[in-house]
């Protein structure tokens, strides 16, 4: 069970959700798999299927339109599982959060674990949301083999 | 020996397959990650929530992995190598299976274009064997490897066409561009991710380890043309590798029409001339 325990942080699979944002923050994103910042030297890997993934990274306003696809894309992904609110408009609506189709933040939606601040959230703080990610998901992986054991 | 190639089988695959993903990242400017990656990966995915879509779907990846491990295995007892194609054949169908038995567009696209790269390079692995059995008079790897060290003349010499076939073959098998048409290695996304779409936590993982079996297997093809020096035989599968890394990562992905008719049409007729060939030399 270790070497399972062990291997999780090193393999985290990520997952982009883009809820309509301006794209200023999904190509800071993307800028994380770039030579410059490559993410993959942390086995982090942009796997595109929910199904794989263990981290939901989201960025973009929620409104009513497509929550029903956000909700749907977090609930394929297994569990173990993290979500990182990338930008301000994910964190809380940020410039948008009065237009009349927002919803002011990612966590009204699905648990939000980490929020990445910004407009855009630079590559350097998406990396920093995603290793404190891990950590979250060291934290969870933990509480769910108690909850094994005490079964 | 059949503990051996179940054990080591899976261990030189995964790392061979992280040695890929750091050349990769290096052709590409980056640093990669640790060579130990792929083993991670398995292990994790072994850990996570068991998501399924219905139980047929279990059955059909570990007979995915069973038929995977028996072909390796067959081959490295020096079994018949038609036997060999066809336990992989079977393997692979089973995934396809697995695959299509969820109605979701995504692995339905998959696994019709994985049953074409099957139909791609069946044929071509077969009448690798038949152009081996030709020269050697037998389709057990262990004559055709004691035929090379008997005469000490490599296959290599008097195939040289059909070796060059077998790098496509390779490079279909291995999911490498340009033919990862079904399902992207790595991080490649065609179609999300083709077969393996539906498949997810240790089921995918199990995936994963079929597939290192069945590197080592297409490895072993590329050793035995080369048997009569195990050196050299390393060097050529070295070589290869290689090779495949390079046309990975210099090639775009293709359709799959232009895949069945580079296969069928290019693969085909450069067996048939060298197998022609053998007839006057
Ligand atoms: S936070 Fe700024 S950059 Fe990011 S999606 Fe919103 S408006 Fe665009």
């Amino acid at each position: 069970m270790g070497l399972i325990n062990n291997s999780r942080a090193k393999s985290p699979w990520v997952v982009h959700f883009d809820c309509g944002s301006c794209n200023g923050c999904d190509i800071e994103v993307l800028a994380c798999l770039t030579p410059l910042y490559d993410i993959e030297r942390f086995g982090i890997l942009n796997i595109g299927n929910p199904k794989h993934a263990d981290v939901l990274l989201v960025t973009g306003t929620v409104n009513p339109r497509n929550e029903r696809v956000l909700r749907n894309v977090y609930e394929q992904i297994p569990e173990p599982k993290v979500v990182v609110a990338i930008g301000a408009c994910a964190c809380t609506g940020g410039v948008f959060a009065d237009c009349y189709n927002v919803i002011q933040g990612v966590d009204k939606i699905i648990p939000v674990d980490v929020y990445v601040p910004g407009c855009a959230a630079r590559p350097e703080a998406i990396i920093d949301g995603v290793v404190l990610g891990l950590q979250k998901f060291q934290e969870k992986v933990e509480k769910m083999n108690k909850k094994a054991v005490g079964n | 020996m059949v503990v051996l190639a179940i054990v080591l089988g899976p261990i030189i695959g995964g790392l061979l397959t992280g040695i890929d993903r750091k050349i990769t990242a290096r052709l590409q400017g980056r640093f990669g990650p640790p060579i130990m990656q792929p083993f991670y990966d398995v292990f994790k995915l072994l850990g996570k929530e068991k998501f399924i879509n219905n139980k047929v779907q279990i059955v059909y990846v570990i007979t995915y992995l069973f038929f995977a491990m028996l072909s390796f295995v067959l081959f490295v007892l020096g079994q018949d190598l038609i036997a060999i194609i066809f336990v992989l054949t079977v393997g692979g169908g089973a995934m396809v299976m697995g695959a299509l038995s969820v109605r979701s567009p995504y692995s339905q696209i998959g696994s019709q274009r994985e049953i074409l790269q099957m139909l791609a390079y069946d044929p071509l692995l077969i009448i690798t064997a038949v152009a081996m059995f030709m020269v050697t008079g037998s389709f057990k790897v262990a004559e055709i490897v004691n035929y090379q060290i008997h005469n000490n003349t490599p296959l290599l010499y008097v195939l040289p066409l059909v070796f060059i076939v077998l790098i496509e073959v390779l490079s279909i098998k291995m999911r490498k561009s340009p033919f990862d048409i079904s399902a992207g290695q790595h991080a490649h996304q065609e179609i999300v991710r083709g077969v393996h779409t539906e498949f997810s936590g240790p089921y995918l993982a199990l995936i994963e380890v079929a597939h290192w079996y069945e590197l080592m297997l297409a490895l072993g093809f590329v050793a035995i043309f080369f048997a009569s020096n195990w050196y050299i035989a390393a060097t050529l599968v070295i070589v290869m590798y290689l090779l495949e890394i390079i046309l990975d990562n210099t090639t775009a992905r293709l359709t799959w029409k232009w895949m069945l008719k580079s296969a069928w049409g290019f693969g085909i007729v450069l067996c048939a001339v060298n197998i022609i060939a053998l007839y006057f030399i």
